[in-house]
């Protein structure tokens, strides 16, 4: 929508500038760029939430409507967080600015804004800290690194807080393991004190906690979106699926981003997990009310990400299922392994996850009780148990993009690309300071995949394009491979601006064209109903 | 320019020590009183640092994952940059607080040609190696000075510790040219030097002796007593920070151990029989089964 007042790739790429400024930090004010930041909340979805302060405001406006004792709100609550949260109160005082981190970020990479070099992200509310939280800071003021909380401040810190995607990267080059993803979380959690949150999230989350799901989807139309996916799938393959919602009994509970249930080229892996687990027979079900995997709450405060994660286990002990399996989606994975037990655990209402069809029992996610499917697909595959024809892939030639919070969150590496492997032919790495740890964000995390913050979403989607543009160069690479929901739809934008005719992917769409399925019709087709390499002249 | 201020503060420091001594005699003062004091600021604030440190929980286990998961039993882990176990992490700590593993990845972004390149970029790494590895020798050399019989490995060190001199903080510098200017131009009375820290280390200092040992070795005495009351007040507790680091210190056994958080508490949610309520007739009407019919 907003993509029609965002600068061409050429010209946005010649206002790439990494020159130090020569104004010191603090007295640049900030400046907010149309295209470069979201809406306001509205406010009827933070009431729905019994949120603080809803309003109708205007992050490019003056007046932001703030209470009276808005300075206060925020004060007390850092004060409270530095006591609940040891790595934000470590990450405020250790910093040595050694500079390691400064050209990590993407969106420093992609603009050359200094103050998305992660140290000065920080520093913006470091400043903060010091004035009212240290004796230096409160005695030297501006010489030992310290700065009045004003509104101007508030400001920058909110322009800057949405323009993190909390990908840590930055953390696995700072020496002390500083994570701008906890500054930044804090940092937004602050400013929903005072209702400060984006359209963009407020929305997503007050759909799922009412609905299920961040789109919204009642539950009638949520199985009717699947429903839709078995007609394409009948037609591709000659084979009928009746998958089940909310049913009691089943063996394993199956929640996977909504996002794939809506939107292509989502909607291809969605199908991918139908067929998959319809051949296999495995006994699953979808749940209508834990229809969300992902969760925007966590773009708000831990507590609202709290609230909505709640319903997997919930759902998971109403149904009686043994344990749960989930799809391919990079925030909600992060939460799941690091958060979801600490929150809702322990799960011993559950089963440690075993494989019905390989036994295999997945010990690494034994107290959680939740398997990643691509660790699953990788067993079955590994075990013999799928028959695949990876030749008709042979179109593709797929490079793999690591999601930020799989990679640096949780590790799942090989999996994936075991999987890609063993179904496409043509498997190209991109270059190993852009992938695995190193990984780039597709720069539309944490919530910013808006439709007006489209220059911002491109500048931080540049250092990942520019790594496919290589591959591209070099080995002819057409896919983007990928196992998260906000990949699939952040990344074709971006590769469209970038690196137009590179299309994206999720594993389990590739892992569908190749599954050869007990009484299939001859395919002629692939997910996306493109005619198979070979078959082109029967079309 | 921003390097002007401490420069001017270092050098009105050394103005301070040396007219204190040379004019108002103060050699008490800043032979025993300072560095008594400077000493005990030191050990109370790095401790009472640390310890509030610690007195913020980890609530969620979050360490930075920087290599492939335990996983399947086929899949090869990366036991130390992606820890599963505590050997793992010991490991992992060793490698960063011993040879700064994380500042070995640098690397350095430039634009070229209508690309962004990432160039191998190994000078913080060697710097900050050479530069902390040199501090920690210069430390433990000064050992010789607090110990009756200096020990065989001190001997060593002090073979092998010509490459100092590196691009440090200007503090430092002032530190050390203070200490190469006694050791090598000046010629402080070395055996008073001994005599005065071993009174000061046994807390029975030896008042006569003060008087024999030249300003410049008050000089180096009290900018070091400064540092020394300075760290704990500084980014320079890093140091102790490291080693508290959650994203560093902690094993990604997530899904393996349940993690707990000493201050969770129970938040609104909304129900499955509330979400029900809300919509049984259309989940009816599409052959969803429900609680209540």
């Amino acid at each position: 929508m907003a993509k029609d007042q965002t600068p061409k790739a050429d010209e946005l790429f010649s206002t790439i500038d990494y020159k130090a400024p020569e104004k010191s930090w603090m007295d640049t004010p900030v400046e907010f760029k149309p295209g470069t930041f979201c809406h306001g909340s509205r406010p009827k979805y933070l009431e729905l939430l019994h949120m603080p302060y809803p309003k109708e405001w205007k992050p490019g406006e003056e007046d932001w409507k703030l209470p009276e004792n808005w300075k206060e709100i925020f004060l007390d609550g850092m004060a409270e967080r530095l006591k609940k949260y040891r790595s934000f109160k470590l990450f405020m005082d250790i910093c040595v600015r050694c500079g390691a981190c400064a050209d990590k970020c993407h969106f420093y990479i992609g603009g050359g804004d200094p103050k998305n070099m992660p140290v000065l992200r920080a520093e913006l509310l470091r400043s903060v800290y010091r004035k009212y939280f240290t004796t230096s800071g409160k005695l030297f003021g501006k010489t030992a690194g310290a700065r009045e909380l004003t509104v101007d401040v508030l400001r920058e810190l909110w322009y800057y807080a949405y323009q993190c995607t909390e990908c840590r990267r930055c953390s696995v080059f700072c020496p002390y393991g500083i994570d701008t993803a906890e500054v930044t979380i804090i940092a937004r959690e602050l400013l929903n004190l005072l209702g400060l949150n984006t359209d963009w999230i407020a929305g997503p989350v007050s759909n799922c906690y009412m609905k299920g799901n961040h789109l919204g989807l009642e539950p009638h139309t949520f199985k009717s979106s699947i429903e839709f996916f078995l007609s394409d799938i009948e037609d591709i393959t000659g084979i009928k699926i009746e998958p089940t919602f909310n049913r009691k009994g089943a063996e394993i509970l199956f929640v996977t981003p909504s996002g794939d249930v809506f939107a292509d080229p989502g909607t291809y892996t969605a199908m991918g997990y139908l067929m998959l687990f319809h051949e296999l027979g495995l006994d699953y079900t979808w749940s209508t009310y834990a229809s969300e995997g992902g969760n925007f709450g966590f773009f708000t405060s831990n507590e609202t990400a709290k609230r909505l994660h709640y319903k997997i286990y919930a759902e998971a002990k109403r149904l009686g299922v043994k344990w749960i399996l989930g799809g391919e989606c990079g925030h909600m994975w992060r939460l799941i392994h690091q958060y979801l037990n600490t929150w809702h655990g322990p799960a011993d209402f559950l089963e440690v996850p075993k494989s019905p069809i390989t036994d295999t029992a997945f010990e690494n996610a034994r107290s959680t009780k939740m398997v990643h499917v691509a660790e699953f697909t990788a067993d079955l595959i590994r075990n013999g148990k799928l028959k695949l024809d990876p030749g008709r892939n042979d179109d593709i030639k797929l490079t793999w993009h690591d999601s930020c919070n799989t990679s640096r969150g949780m590790g799942i590496l090989e999996e994936p690309r075991y999987v890609a492997k063993s179904v496409c032919n043509h498997f190209y790495e991109m270059p190993e300071n852009t992938i695995k740890e190193y990984t780039f964000c597709c720069g539309s995390g944490t919530g910013l995949n808006a439709g007006e913050n489209m220059e911002l979403r491109m500048r931080g989607g540049f250092p990942r394009a520019n790594a496919v543009k290589f591959v591209r160069d070099v080995h002819g690479v057409n896919t983007l491979g990928n196992i998260c929901a906000i990949d699939r739809a952040a990344l074709t934008a971006s590769m469209d601006y970038w690196v137009p005719g590179i299309r994206v992917a999720g594993l389990h769409e590739l892992v569908a064209n190749a599954l050869v399925m007990k009484g299939e019709k001859e395919r002629t087709v692939n997910m996306r109903n493109e005619p198979l390499p070979g078959k082109e002249a029967k079309e | 320019m921003r390097a002007l201020t401490p420069f001017v503060m270092v050098i009105a420091l050394v103005l301070l020590a040396f007219a204190g001594i040379k004019t108002a005699n103060l050699h008490f003062l800043f032979g025993v009183v300072i560095p008594y004091a400077a000493l005990g600021t030191f050990i109370i604030g790095v401790v009472y640092r640390v310890l509030n440190w610690g007195s913020s929980p980890v609530p969620f286990r979050i360490p930075t994952t920087c290599g492939q998961e335990k996983s399947l039993p086929w899949i090869k882990q990366n036991k130390i940059d992606n820890p599963s176990s505590s050997l793992g992490v010991i490991m992992r700590m060793a490698f960063e607080v011993l040879l700064f593993r994380s500042l070995f990845r640098n690397m350095k972004t430039e634009l070229k040609s209508g690309k962004v390149v990432y160039g191998s970029e190994k000078w913080l790494w060697v710097a900050g190696l050479a530069f902390h590895w040199s501090f920690l020798i210069i430390l433990i050399r000064h050992f010789r000075c607090f110990i009756e019989n200096v020990p065989f490995v001190f001997k060593t060190i002090e073979g092998l510790d010509s490459f100092l001199q590196i691009g440090v903080p200007l503090f430092y510098i002032t530190e050390a040219t203070s200490g190469v200017l006694m050791r090598y131009f000046y010629k402080v009375h070395i055996v008073g030097v001994k005599i005065l820290t071993m009174g000061l280390i046994s807390f029975n200092p030896d008042p006569k002796i003060l008087n024999e040992i030249g300003t410049i070795f008050y000089v180096h005495l009290f900018l070091i007593s400064v540092l020394l009351a300075y760290f704990p007040f500084s980014k320079l507790m890093h140091m102790g920070g490291v080693f508290l680091s959650p994203t560093r210190n902690l094993a990604n056994n997530n899904r393996m151990e349940r993690h707990t958080n000493p201050w969770d508490y129970p938040v609104e949610v909304h129900t499955y029989e509330e979400y029900e309520n809300d919509f049984r007739d259309k989940m009816k009407k599409a052959g969803i089964p429900v609680e209540k019919e």
